[in-house]
Protein backbone atom coordinates (compact mmCIF):
# COMPACT_ATOMS: atom_id res chain seq x y z
CA UNK A 1 0.00 0.00 0.00
CA UNK A 2 1.79 3.10 -1.19
CA UNK A 3 1.60 6.27 0.84
CA UNK A 4 -0.31 8.84 -1.19
CA UNK A 5 -0.91 12.44 -0.13
CA UNK A 6 -4.42 11.29 0.74
CA UNK A 7 -2.98 9.02 3.42
CA UNK A 8 -0.81 11.80 4.76
CA UNK A 9 -3.79 14.14 4.92
CA UNK A 10 -5.82 11.44 6.65
CA UNK A 11 -3.08 10.94 9.20
CA UNK A 12 -2.85 14.68 9.84
CA UNK A 13 -6.57 15.04 10.39
CA UNK A 14 -6.55 11.95 12.60
CA UNK A 15 -3.90 13.55 14.78
CA UNK A 16 -6.02 16.68 15.01
CA UNK A 17 -9.21 14.83 15.89
CA UNK A 18 -7.75 12.32 18.33
CA UNK A 19 -5.39 14.83 19.88
CA UNK A 20 -8.19 17.32 20.27
CA UNK A 21 -10.44 14.72 21.80
CA UNK A 22 -7.74 13.62 24.20
CA UNK A 23 -7.11 17.23 25.14
CA UNK A 24 -10.79 17.82 25.86
CA UNK A 25 -11.01 15.05 28.45
CA UNK A 26 -7.64 15.49 30.11
CA UNK A 27 -7.36 19.26 30.18
CA UNK A 28 -7.42 20.85 33.62
CA UNK A 29 -8.60 24.21 32.36
CA UNK A 30 -12.17 24.30 31.15
CA UNK A 31 -11.54 26.93 28.50
CA UNK A 32 -8.64 24.88 27.19
CA UNK A 33 -11.01 21.93 26.98
CA UNK A 34 -13.42 24.01 24.88
CA UNK A 35 -10.57 25.07 22.58
CA UNK A 36 -9.39 21.47 22.21
CA UNK A 37 -12.97 20.62 21.25
CA UNK A 38 -12.67 23.16 18.46
CA UNK A 39 -9.50 21.45 17.24
CA UNK A 40 -11.28 18.09 17.27
CA UNK A 41 -14.25 19.49 15.33
CA UNK A 42 -11.84 20.96 12.81
CA UNK A 43 -10.34 17.50 12.35
CA UNK A 44 -13.81 16.10 11.65
CA UNK A 45 -14.31 18.84 9.04
CA UNK A 46 -11.07 17.65 7.47
CA UNK A 47 -12.41 14.09 7.31
CA UNK A 48 -15.50 15.37 5.54
CA UNK A 49 -13.33 17.07 2.95
CA UNK A 50 -11.41 13.84 2.38
CA UNK A 51 -14.73 12.04 1.88
CA UNK A 52 -15.60 14.47 -0.93
CA UNK A 53 -18.37 16.20 1.02
CA UNK A 54 -17.15 19.82 0.95
CA UNK A 55 -20.58 21.24 1.70
CA UNK A 56 -20.79 19.26 4.94
CA UNK A 57 -17.26 20.29 5.86
CA UNK A 58 -18.07 23.98 5.41
CA UNK A 59 -21.32 23.59 7.35
CA UNK A 60 -19.42 21.74 10.09
CA UNK A 61 -16.98 24.62 10.49
CA UNK A 62 -19.73 27.21 10.21
CA UNK A 63 -22.19 25.63 12.64
CA UNK A 64 -20.06 23.66 15.06
CA UNK A 65 -17.02 25.87 15.34
CA UNK A 66 -18.52 29.24 14.46
CA UNK A 67 -21.69 28.92 16.52
CA UNK A 68 -21.83 25.97 18.90
CA UNK A 69 -18.25 26.18 20.14
CA UNK A 70 -18.64 29.93 20.67
CA UNK A 71 -21.80 29.33 22.72
CA UNK A 72 -20.02 26.63 24.73
CA UNK A 73 -17.18 29.03 25.48
CA UNK A 74 -19.64 31.75 26.46
CA UNK A 75 -21.45 29.35 28.78
CA UNK A 76 -18.18 28.26 30.39
CA UNK A 77 -16.97 31.81 30.81
CA UNK A 78 -20.20 33.14 32.25
CA UNK A 79 -20.91 30.34 34.70
CA UNK A 80 -17.51 29.50 36.12
CA UNK A 81 -14.92 31.43 38.05
CA UNK A 82 -12.48 33.07 35.71
CA UNK A 83 -9.46 31.36 37.27
CA UNK A 84 -10.84 27.95 36.43
CA UNK A 85 -7.72 25.88 36.60
CA UNK A 86 -7.21 22.70 38.58
CA UNK A 87 -10.54 21.23 37.67
CA UNK A 88 -10.88 17.64 38.73
CA UNK A 89 -10.21 15.54 35.65
CA UNK A 90 -11.44 12.17 36.79
CA UNK A 91 -13.83 10.60 39.27
CA UNK A 92 -12.99 7.59 41.42
CA UNK A 93 -14.55 5.19 38.91
CA UNK A 94 -11.92 5.92 36.35
CA UNK A 95 -10.63 2.35 36.16
CA UNK A 96 -14.03 0.99 35.17
CA UNK A 97 -14.39 3.74 32.60
CA UNK A 98 -10.99 2.92 31.06
CA UNK A 99 -11.86 -0.79 30.87
CA UNK A 100 -15.19 -0.01 29.20
CA UNK A 101 -13.55 2.33 26.70
CA UNK A 102 -10.88 -0.23 25.79
CA UNK A 103 -13.50 -2.95 25.41
CA UNK A 104 -15.51 -0.71 23.09
CA UNK A 105 -12.39 0.12 21.08
CA UNK A 106 -11.50 -3.55 20.67
CA UNK A 107 -15.05 -4.46 19.61
CA UNK A 108 -15.39 -1.64 17.08
CA UNK A 109 -11.88 -2.15 15.77
CA UNK A 110 -12.50 -5.86 15.25
CA UNK A 111 -15.72 -5.26 13.32
CA UNK A 112 -14.30 -2.45 11.19
CA UNK A 113 -11.02 -4.14 10.36
CA UNK A 114 -12.82 -7.34 9.52
CA UNK A 115 -15.16 -5.67 7.07
CA UNK A 116 -13.12 -2.82 5.64
CA UNK A 117 -9.58 -3.59 6.68
CA UNK A 118 -7.98 -3.70 3.25
CA UNK A 119 -10.40 -1.58 1.24
CA UNK A 120 -9.70 2.05 0.46
CA UNK A 121 -12.75 4.28 0.14
CA UNK A 122 -13.58 4.53 -3.56
CA UNK A 123 -12.87 8.03 -4.87
CA UNK A 124 -15.17 9.50 -7.45
CA UNK A 125 -18.17 7.64 -6.05
CA UNK A 126 -19.67 10.96 -4.96
CA UNK A 127 -21.47 12.69 -7.86
CA UNK A 128 -20.24 16.08 -8.98
CA UNK A 129 -23.44 17.93 -8.15
CA UNK A 130 -23.88 16.41 -4.71
CA UNK A 131 -25.01 19.71 -3.18
CA UNK A 132 -27.84 20.06 -5.66
CA UNK A 133 -28.88 16.46 -5.03
CA UNK A 134 -28.83 17.13 -1.29
CA UNK A 135 -31.03 20.16 -1.81
CA UNK A 136 -33.50 18.22 -3.89
CA UNK A 137 -33.64 15.44 -1.30
CA UNK A 138 -34.42 17.96 1.41
CA UNK A 139 -37.48 19.34 -0.34
CA UNK A 140 -38.69 16.34 -2.30
CA UNK A 141 -41.96 14.85 -0.99
CA UNK A 142 -40.60 11.34 -1.58
CA UNK A 143 -37.47 12.00 0.42
CA UNK A 144 -36.77 14.09 3.48
CA UNK A 145 -39.08 17.07 3.34
CA UNK A 146 -41.05 16.01 6.42
CA UNK A 147 -38.05 15.62 8.76
CA UNK A 148 -36.69 18.87 7.32
CA UNK A 149 -39.87 20.78 8.15
CA UNK A 150 -40.14 19.20 11.58
CA UNK A 151 -36.54 20.20 12.31
CA UNK A 152 -37.35 23.75 11.21
CA UNK A 153 -40.34 23.89 13.55
CA UNK A 154 -38.13 22.57 16.36
CA UNK A 155 -35.54 25.28 15.73
CA UNK A 156 -38.29 27.91 15.64
CA UNK A 157 -39.61 26.66 18.99
CA UNK A 158 -36.10 26.80 20.45
CA UNK A 159 -35.62 30.36 19.16
CA UNK A 160 -38.92 31.56 20.60
CA UNK A 161 -38.21 29.76 23.87
CA UNK A 162 -34.82 31.45 24.13
CA UNK A 163 -36.38 34.87 23.57
CA UNK A 164 -39.11 34.17 26.15
CA UNK A 165 -36.63 32.95 28.74
CA UNK A 166 -34.37 35.93 28.14
CA UNK A 167 -37.19 38.40 28.61
CA UNK A 168 -37.94 37.32 32.14
CA UNK B 1 5.14 38.53 -25.55
CA UNK B 2 1.75 39.99 -26.27
CA UNK B 3 0.20 36.60 -25.59
CA UNK B 4 1.98 36.52 -22.25
CA UNK B 5 0.65 39.97 -21.37
CA UNK B 6 -2.82 39.08 -22.46
CA UNK B 7 -3.08 36.32 -19.90
CA UNK B 8 -0.34 36.84 -17.31
CA UNK B 9 -1.66 34.17 -15.01
CA UNK B 10 -1.65 31.29 -17.46
CA UNK B 11 1.68 32.56 -18.81
CA UNK B 12 3.38 32.48 -15.42
CA UNK B 13 1.83 29.13 -14.59
CA UNK B 14 3.04 27.65 -17.85
CA UNK B 15 6.53 29.05 -17.40
CA UNK B 16 6.68 27.63 -13.87
CA UNK B 17 5.51 24.27 -15.15
CA UNK B 18 8.25 24.19 -17.77
CA UNK B 19 10.85 25.30 -15.26
CA UNK B 20 9.96 22.69 -12.67
CA UNK B 21 9.26 19.68 -14.80
CA UNK B 22 11.79 20.06 -17.58
CA UNK B 23 14.60 22.25 -16.37
CA UNK B 24 14.72 20.69 -12.91
CA UNK B 25 13.31 17.28 -13.88
CA UNK B 26 11.06 16.86 -10.86
CA UNK B 27 8.38 14.17 -10.67
CA UNK B 28 4.85 15.46 -11.40
CA UNK B 29 3.70 15.09 -7.79
CA UNK B 30 6.52 17.33 -6.60
CA UNK B 31 5.78 19.83 -9.38
CA UNK B 32 2.16 19.98 -8.28
CA UNK B 33 3.15 20.33 -4.65
CA UNK B 34 5.57 23.17 -5.35
CA UNK B 35 3.05 24.93 -7.59
CA UNK B 36 0.40 24.70 -4.89
CA UNK B 37 2.80 25.97 -2.26
CA UNK B 38 3.80 28.92 -4.41
CA UNK B 39 0.14 29.61 -5.14
CA UNK B 40 -0.64 29.71 -1.43
CA UNK B 41 2.25 32.05 -0.79
CA UNK B 42 1.25 34.36 -3.64
CA UNK B 43 -2.41 34.54 -2.60
CA UNK B 44 -1.65 35.24 1.06
CA UNK B 45 1.28 37.49 0.25
CA UNK B 46 -0.90 39.52 -2.10
CA UNK B 47 -3.25 40.41 0.73
CA UNK B 48 -0.48 41.13 3.19
CA UNK B 49 1.47 43.38 0.82
CA UNK B 50 -1.64 45.16 -0.37
CA UNK B 51 -2.66 46.02 3.19
CA UNK B 52 0.37 48.28 3.52
CA UNK B 53 -0.92 50.22 0.55
CA UNK B 54 -4.51 50.25 1.76
CA UNK B 55 -3.55 51.57 5.19
CA UNK B 56 -1.79 54.46 3.46
CA UNK B 57 -4.85 55.09 1.28
CA UNK B 58 -7.09 55.00 4.32
CA UNK B 59 -5.08 57.60 6.18
CA UNK B 60 -4.74 59.87 3.18
CA UNK B 61 -8.45 59.73 2.39
CA UNK B 62 -9.21 60.29 6.07
CA UNK B 63 -7.04 63.36 6.01
CA UNK B 64 -8.57 64.79 2.88
CA UNK B 65 -12.11 64.20 4.08
CA UNK B 66 -11.24 65.92 7.34
CA UNK B 67 -9.72 68.91 5.50
CA UNK B 68 -6.13 68.09 6.31
CA UNK B 69 -3.29 66.41 4.48
CA UNK B 70 -2.79 63.05 6.08
CA UNK B 71 0.71 61.61 6.29
CA UNK B 72 3.04 63.47 3.95
CA UNK B 73 6.41 63.44 5.68
CA UNK B 74 7.65 59.88 5.39
CA UNK B 75 8.53 59.39 1.75
CA UNK B 76 6.81 61.03 -1.23
CA UNK B 77 3.20 61.76 -0.30
CA UNK B 78 3.70 59.78 2.89
CA UNK B 79 3.88 56.46 1.07
CA UNK B 80 6.22 54.85 3.56
CA UNK B 81 4.14 55.78 6.59
CA UNK B 82 2.81 52.23 6.94
CA UNK B 83 6.33 50.88 6.77
CA UNK B 84 7.35 53.25 9.54
CA UNK B 85 4.34 52.13 11.60
CA UNK B 86 5.17 48.48 11.05
CA UNK B 87 8.79 49.03 12.07
CA UNK B 88 7.67 50.85 15.20
CA UNK B 89 5.32 48.05 16.11
CA UNK B 90 7.90 45.35 15.53
CA UNK B 91 10.42 47.11 17.72
CA UNK B 92 8.01 47.42 20.64
CA UNK B 93 8.19 45.01 23.52
CA UNK B 94 5.40 42.43 23.51
CA UNK B 95 4.25 42.29 27.12
CA UNK B 96 2.39 39.24 28.32
CA UNK B 97 0.14 40.30 31.20
CA UNK B 98 0.50 38.65 34.55
CA UNK B 99 -1.83 35.68 34.88
CA UNK B 100 -2.63 35.55 31.19
CA UNK B 101 -3.04 32.24 29.48
CA UNK B 102 0.14 32.26 27.42
CA UNK B 103 -0.74 29.77 24.68
CA UNK B 104 -4.19 31.18 23.95
CA UNK B 105 -2.86 34.74 24.30
CA UNK B 106 -0.34 34.13 21.54
CA UNK B 107 -2.59 32.17 19.22
CA UNK B 108 -5.45 34.70 19.16
CA UNK B 109 -3.81 37.33 16.91
CA UNK B 110 -2.61 34.62 14.53
CA UNK B 111 -6.10 33.19 14.27
CA UNK B 112 -7.48 36.64 13.55
CA UNK B 113 -5.11 37.05 10.59
CA UNK B 114 -5.65 33.45 9.39
CA UNK B 115 -9.42 33.92 9.35
CA UNK B 116 -9.04 36.87 6.98
CA UNK B 117 -6.26 35.56 4.73
CA UNK B 118 -8.06 32.27 4.15
CA UNK B 119 -10.89 34.19 2.45
CA UNK B 120 -8.53 35.24 -0.34
CA UNK B 121 -8.33 31.63 -1.51
CA UNK B 122 -11.75 31.83 -3.19
CA UNK B 123 -11.65 35.38 -4.56
CA UNK B 124 -11.63 35.32 -8.37
CA UNK B 125 -9.12 37.86 -9.64
CA UNK B 126 -9.65 37.14 -13.33
CA UNK B 127 -11.12 34.46 -15.51
CA UNK B 128 -8.05 32.29 -15.17
CA UNK B 129 -6.83 33.43 -11.76
CA UNK B 130 -8.44 32.14 -8.63
CA UNK B 131 -6.81 30.56 -5.59
CA UNK B 132 -8.99 27.49 -5.67
CA UNK B 133 -12.36 27.24 -7.39
CA UNK B 134 -14.23 25.49 -4.60
CA UNK B 135 -17.67 24.19 -5.41
CA UNK B 136 -18.81 25.81 -2.16
CA UNK B 137 -17.00 29.12 -2.54
CA UNK B 138 -19.63 31.37 -1.01
CA UNK B 139 -20.21 29.06 1.96
CA UNK B 140 -16.48 28.74 2.58
CA UNK B 141 -16.26 32.51 3.00
CA UNK B 142 -18.86 32.49 5.77
CA UNK B 143 -17.35 29.47 7.50
CA UNK B 144 -13.92 31.07 7.63
CA UNK B 145 -15.29 34.36 8.95
CA UNK B 146 -16.59 32.39 11.92
CA UNK B 147 -13.01 31.65 12.92
CA UNK B 148 -12.46 35.37 13.36
CA UNK B 149 -15.17 35.44 16.03
CA UNK B 150 -13.25 32.76 17.88
CA UNK B 151 -10.07 34.82 17.79
CA UNK B 152 -11.90 37.72 19.47
CA UNK B 153 -13.11 35.56 22.34
CA UNK B 154 -9.72 33.97 22.80
CA UNK B 155 -8.06 37.38 22.90
CA UNK B 156 -10.55 38.81 25.36
CA UNK B 157 -10.47 35.89 27.73
CA UNK B 158 -6.76 35.17 27.77
CA UNK B 159 -5.84 38.74 28.68
CA UNK B 160 -6.87 38.20 32.30
CA UNK B 161 -8.58 41.58 32.22
CA UNK B 162 -12.24 42.18 33.01
CA UNK B 163 -12.52 45.02 30.53
CA UNK B 164 -11.02 42.94 27.77
CA UNK B 165 -13.50 40.18 28.54
CA UNK B 166 -16.45 42.56 28.50
CA UNK B 167 -15.20 44.08 25.27
CA UNK B 168 -14.85 40.60 23.79
CA UNK B 169 -18.41 39.69 24.80
CA UNK B 170 -19.82 42.78 23.15
CA UNK B 171 -17.68 42.22 20.08
CA UNK B 172 -18.79 38.62 19.69
CA UNK B 173 -22.42 39.60 20.25
CA UNK B 174 -22.13 42.11 17.43
CA UNK B 175 -20.26 39.72 15.14
CA UNK B 176 -22.59 36.75 15.49
CA UNK B 177 -25.69 38.93 15.30
CA UNK B 178 -24.69 40.48 12.00
CA UNK B 179 -23.81 37.11 10.51
CA UNK B 180 -27.54 36.41 10.12
CA UNK B 181 -28.40 39.07 7.51
CA UNK B 182 -24.95 38.51 5.98
CA UNK B 183 -25.58 34.85 5.24
CA UNK B 184 -29.16 35.45 4.14
CA UNK B 185 -28.14 38.11 1.67
CA UNK B 186 -25.16 36.06 0.52
CA UNK B 187 -27.70 33.50 -0.65
CA UNK B 188 -29.20 35.95 -3.15
CA UNK B 189 -26.30 35.99 -5.65
CA UNK B 190 -25.97 32.24 -5.14
CA UNK B 191 -29.63 31.95 -6.02
CA UNK B 192 -29.46 34.24 -9.03
CA UNK B 193 -26.38 32.49 -10.39
CA UNK B 194 -27.51 28.97 -9.51
CA UNK B 195 -24.17 27.95 -8.08
CA UNK B 196 -21.92 28.56 -5.10
CA UNK B 197 -18.73 28.64 -7.14
CA UNK B 198 -17.31 32.14 -7.16
CA UNK B 199 -16.25 31.92 -10.79
CA UNK B 200 -19.73 30.85 -11.87
CA UNK B 201 -21.31 33.65 -9.86
CA UNK B 202 -19.10 36.12 -11.73
CA UNK B 203 -19.79 34.51 -15.10
CA UNK B 204 -23.55 34.65 -14.54
CA UNK B 205 -23.47 38.42 -14.13
CA UNK B 206 -24.01 39.61 -17.67
CA UNK B 207 -26.10 42.21 -15.88
CA UNK B 208 -24.57 43.00 -12.50
CA UNK B 209 -26.46 41.55 -9.57
CA UNK B 210 -26.57 44.97 -7.91
CA UNK B 211 -29.06 45.95 -10.63
CA UNK B 212 -31.09 42.81 -10.18
CA UNK B 213 -31.02 42.91 -6.39
CA UNK B 214 -30.08 46.30 -4.91
CA UNK B 215 -31.62 45.67 -1.50
CA UNK B 216 -29.62 42.49 -0.86
CA UNK B 217 -26.50 44.33 -2.02
CA UNK B 218 -27.16 47.14 0.44
CA UNK B 219 -27.95 44.83 3.35
CA UNK B 220 -24.89 42.70 2.54
CA UNK B 221 -22.71 45.82 2.51
CA UNK B 222 -24.11 47.05 5.84
CA UNK B 223 -23.74 43.65 7.51
CA UNK B 224 -20.17 43.47 6.30
CA UNK B 225 -19.43 46.87 7.78
CA UNK B 226 -20.64 45.51 11.09
CA UNK B 227 -18.73 42.26 10.68
CA UNK B 228 -15.45 44.01 10.10
CA UNK B 229 -16.03 46.52 12.86
CA UNK B 230 -16.03 49.66 10.72
CA UNK B 231 -17.84 52.82 11.67
CA UNK B 232 -20.67 53.25 12.34
CA UNK B 233 -20.26 49.89 14.07
CA UNK B 234 -16.77 50.32 15.45
CA UNK B 235 -17.76 50.19 19.09
CA UNK B 236 -15.47 47.20 19.42
CA UNK B 237 -12.23 49.06 19.21
CA UNK B 238 -12.87 52.74 19.58
CA UNK B 239 -10.50 54.22 22.09
CA UNK B 240 -13.19 56.06 23.99
CA UNK B 241 -15.22 52.90 24.45
CA UNK B 242 -14.35 50.14 26.86
CA UNK B 243 -10.65 51.10 26.74
CA UNK B 244 -9.91 49.66 23.30
CA UNK B 245 -11.91 46.51 23.86
CA UNK B 246 -10.61 43.00 23.52
CA UNK B 247 -7.07 43.87 22.47
CA UNK B 248 -6.28 46.25 25.30
CA UNK B 249 -3.56 44.02 26.74
CA UNK B 250 -1.76 43.44 23.45
CA UNK B 251 1.27 45.45 22.43
CA UNK B 252 3.83 45.44 19.69
CA UNK B 253 3.43 43.17 16.73
CA UNK B 254 0.58 41.14 18.26
CA UNK B 255 -1.49 44.29 18.36
CA UNK B 256 -0.19 44.93 14.86
CA UNK B 257 -1.68 41.58 13.84
CA UNK B 258 -5.11 42.64 15.07
CA UNK B 259 -4.88 45.94 13.22
CA UNK B 260 -3.66 44.13 10.12
CA UNK B 261 -6.55 41.69 10.25
CA UNK B 262 -9.04 44.51 10.62
CA UNK B 263 -7.78 46.54 7.66
CA UNK B 264 -7.31 43.47 5.53
CA UNK B 265 -10.79 42.24 6.43
CA UNK B 266 -12.26 45.52 5.28
CA UNK B 267 -10.44 45.28 1.95
CA UNK B 268 -11.36 41.61 1.55
CA UNK B 269 -15.00 42.45 2.10
CA UNK B 270 -14.82 45.09 -0.60
CA UNK B 271 -13.36 42.47 -2.94
CA UNK B 272 -16.22 40.11 -2.11
CA UNK B 273 -18.92 42.73 -2.60
CA UNK B 274 -17.35 43.53 -5.96
CA UNK B 275 -17.33 39.86 -6.88
CA UNK B 276 -20.82 39.00 -5.73
CA UNK B 277 -22.75 42.08 -6.76
CA UNK B 278 -20.68 44.20 -9.10
CA UNK B 279 -19.54 41.61 -11.58
CA UNK B 280 -16.08 40.83 -10.23
CA UNK B 281 -13.66 40.83 -13.11
CA UNK B 282 -16.31 41.40 -15.75
CA UNK B 283 -16.09 44.35 -18.06
CA UNK B 284 -15.73 45.11 -21.76
CA UNK B 285 -13.11 42.75 -23.12
CA UNK B 286 -12.40 41.00 -19.85
CA UNK B 287 -13.51 37.56 -20.96
CA UNK B 288 -10.86 37.33 -23.65
CA UNK B 289 -8.14 39.37 -21.92
CA UNK B 290 -7.82 38.09 -18.35
CA UNK B 291 -5.25 40.72 -17.42
CA UNK B 292 -7.83 43.38 -18.19
CA UNK B 293 -10.25 41.47 -15.97
CA UNK B 294 -7.79 41.77 -13.11
CA UNK B 295 -7.61 45.53 -13.66
CA UNK B 296 -11.41 45.82 -13.58
CA UNK B 297 -11.57 43.73 -10.42
CA UNK B 298 -9.05 45.89 -8.59
CA UNK B 299 -10.77 49.07 -9.77
CA UNK B 300 -14.14 47.90 -8.47
CA UNK B 301 -12.65 46.72 -5.19
CA UNK B 302 -10.92 50.01 -4.57
CA UNK B 303 -14.07 51.94 -5.44
CA UNK B 304 -16.11 49.98 -2.92
CA UNK B 305 -13.31 50.34 -0.38
CA UNK B 306 -13.50 54.08 -0.98
CA UNK B 307 -17.23 54.00 -0.22
CA UNK B 308 -16.42 52.09 2.97
CA UNK B 309 -13.93 54.76 4.00
CA UNK B 310 -16.35 57.51 2.98
CA UNK B 311 -18.98 56.11 5.32
CA UNK B 312 -16.39 55.69 8.04
CA UNK B 313 -15.30 59.30 8.06
CA UNK B 314 -18.79 60.72 7.73
CA UNK B 315 -21.08 58.90 10.12
CA UNK B 316 -20.91 58.87 13.93
CA UNK B 317 -20.75 55.73 15.97
CA UNK B 318 -23.91 54.00 17.17
CA UNK B 319 -24.35 52.49 20.64
CA UNK B 320 -24.37 48.78 21.32
CA UNK B 321 -28.10 48.67 22.04
CA UNK B 322 -28.91 50.71 18.95
CA UNK B 323 -26.65 48.36 17.02
CA UNK B 324 -28.47 45.26 18.25
CA UNK B 325 -31.89 46.81 17.74
CA UNK B 326 -30.92 47.81 14.22
CA UNK B 327 -29.89 44.27 13.43
CA UNK B 328 -32.66 42.25 14.99
CA UNK B 329 -35.53 44.63 14.41
CA UNK B 330 -34.63 45.94 10.98
CA UNK B 331 -31.98 44.03 9.06
CA UNK B 332 -33.13 40.51 9.90
CA UNK B 333 -36.81 41.06 9.00
CA UNK B 334 -35.79 42.85 5.80
CA UNK B 335 -33.41 40.02 4.88
CA UNK B 336 -36.01 37.37 5.63
CA UNK B 337 -38.62 39.22 3.59
CA UNK B 338 -36.19 39.66 0.70
CA UNK B 339 -35.14 36.03 0.93
CA UNK B 340 -38.75 34.95 0.59
CA UNK B 341 -39.91 37.45 -2.02
CA UNK B 342 -37.07 37.34 -4.54
CA UNK B 343 -37.03 33.58 -5.19
CA UNK B 344 -40.82 33.54 -5.23
CA UNK B 345 -41.03 36.26 -7.87
CA UNK B 346 -38.22 34.67 -9.84
CA UNK B 347 -39.91 31.29 -9.87
CA UNK B 348 -43.37 32.66 -10.66
CA UNK B 349 -42.05 34.76 -13.51
CA UNK B 350 -40.37 31.71 -14.95
CA UNK B 351 -43.52 29.61 -14.73
CA UNK B 352 -46.36 31.84 -15.91
CA UNK B 353 -46.80 31.79 -19.63
CA UNK B 354 -47.81 34.76 -21.74
CA UNK B 355 -48.72 33.64 -25.23
CA UNK B 356 -47.07 30.27 -24.76
CA UNK B 357 -43.66 31.50 -23.64
CA UNK B 358 -42.54 32.41 -20.12
CA UNK B 359 -41.56 35.98 -19.32
CA UNK B 360 -37.96 34.96 -19.30
CA UNK B 361 -35.81 31.88 -19.13
CA UNK B 362 -32.49 31.72 -17.42
CA UNK B 363 -29.93 30.10 -19.73
CA UNK B 364 -27.36 27.90 -18.07
CA UNK B 365 -23.78 29.03 -17.92
CA UNK B 366 -22.53 27.12 -20.93
CA UNK B 367 -24.96 28.80 -23.31
CA UNK B 368 -24.43 32.13 -21.59
CA UNK B 369 -20.73 31.98 -22.26
CA UNK B 370 -21.22 31.24 -25.93
CA UNK B 371 -23.34 34.32 -26.48
CA UNK B 372 -21.85 37.67 -27.26
CA UNK B 373 -21.94 40.31 -24.57
CA UNK B 374 -24.91 42.24 -25.99
CA UNK B 375 -26.83 39.03 -26.61
CA UNK B 376 -26.36 37.86 -23.02
CA UNK B 377 -27.42 41.28 -21.70
CA UNK B 378 -30.52 41.18 -23.88
CA UNK B 379 -31.42 37.75 -22.56
CA UNK B 380 -31.00 38.78 -18.92
CA UNK B 381 -32.76 42.12 -19.29
CA UNK B 382 -36.36 40.95 -18.56
CA UNK B 383 -35.17 39.13 -15.46
CA UNK B 384 -33.27 42.19 -14.28
CA UNK B 385 -36.33 44.36 -14.88
CA UNK B 386 -38.69 42.10 -12.96
CA UNK B 387 -36.33 41.68 -10.01
CA UNK B 388 -35.47 45.39 -9.89
CA UNK B 389 -39.16 46.27 -9.72
CA UNK B 390 -39.62 43.68 -6.97
CA UNK B 391 -36.78 45.22 -4.99
CA UNK B 392 -38.18 48.71 -5.42
CA UNK B 393 -41.61 47.59 -4.24
CA UNK B 394 -40.00 45.88 -1.25
CA UNK B 395 -38.04 49.04 -0.50
CA UNK B 396 -41.21 51.15 -0.64
CA UNK B 397 -43.00 48.77 1.72
CA UNK B 398 -40.08 48.94 4.16
CA UNK B 399 -40.08 52.72 4.00
CA UNK B 400 -43.83 52.83 4.58
CA UNK B 401 -43.52 50.62 7.67
CA UNK B 402 -40.62 52.71 8.98
CA UNK B 403 -42.56 55.94 8.35
CA UNK B 404 -45.55 54.61 10.26
CA UNK B 405 -43.39 53.54 13.18
CA UNK B 406 -41.69 56.94 13.18
CA UNK B 407 -45.03 58.73 13.12
CA UNK B 408 -46.26 56.70 16.07
CA UNK B 409 -43.10 57.47 18.00
CA UNK B 410 -43.35 61.17 17.20
CA UNK B 411 -46.98 61.33 18.29
CA UNK B 412 -46.21 59.53 21.53
CA UNK B 413 -43.34 61.93 22.18
CA UNK B 414 -45.46 65.00 21.46
CA UNK B 415 -48.25 63.65 23.62
CA UNK B 416 -45.74 63.25 26.39
CA UNK B 417 -44.55 66.83 25.88
CA UNK B 418 -48.09 68.18 25.99
CA UNK B 419 -48.88 66.26 29.15
CA UNK B 420 -45.88 67.75 30.95
CA UNK B 421 -46.78 71.48 30.93
CA UNK B 422 -50.34 70.52 31.88
CA UNK B 423 -49.06 68.45 34.78
CA UNK B 424 -46.65 71.22 35.79
CA UNK B 425 -49.47 73.76 35.61
CA UNK B 426 -51.77 71.56 37.71
CA UNK B 427 -49.08 70.93 40.27
CA UNK B 428 -48.36 74.64 40.94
Amino acid sequence: MEVTPLHIAFAAFSVLTLGGGFGVVTSRNLIHAALFLIVALFGVAGYLVLLEAPFLAAVQVLVYIGAIAVVVIFAVMLTRSVAGTNQVTHTNQWLLAVITAIALLVMLGFVLLNQFGTVDAPLGAVPEDSVELLGRQLVSPNAFVLPFEVASVLLLAALIGAVVVARE
Amino acid sequence: MLEFLRDIFTGINGALDVLLSEALNLPPAAVLGIQNLLGVMVVSGFGLVLVIFTIWIERKVAGRMQDRFGPNRVGPYGLFQSVADALKMISKETITPDGADVVVYNIAPLLAVIAVLAIWAVVPFARTAIGTDLSIGALYFVAVSGLGTLAVIMAGWSSNNKYALLGAFRAVAQLISYEVPLILMLLVPVLLAGSMRMNEIVQAQSIWFVVMAPIPALVFFISNQAETGRTPFDLLEAESEIVAGYHVEYSGMMFGMFMLSEFLHSFTISALVATLFFGGWRGPGAASIPTLGFVYFMAKTFLIYFVTMWVRFTVPRIRIDQLMAFNWKFLVPVSLATMVVIPLVDKIAREIRIGGAPIYTVPDLATLQNMTALESIRVSLPRAGVLLVTNLVLGLVVFAILAQAARRQREAFEAGLEAEPAAAGAGD
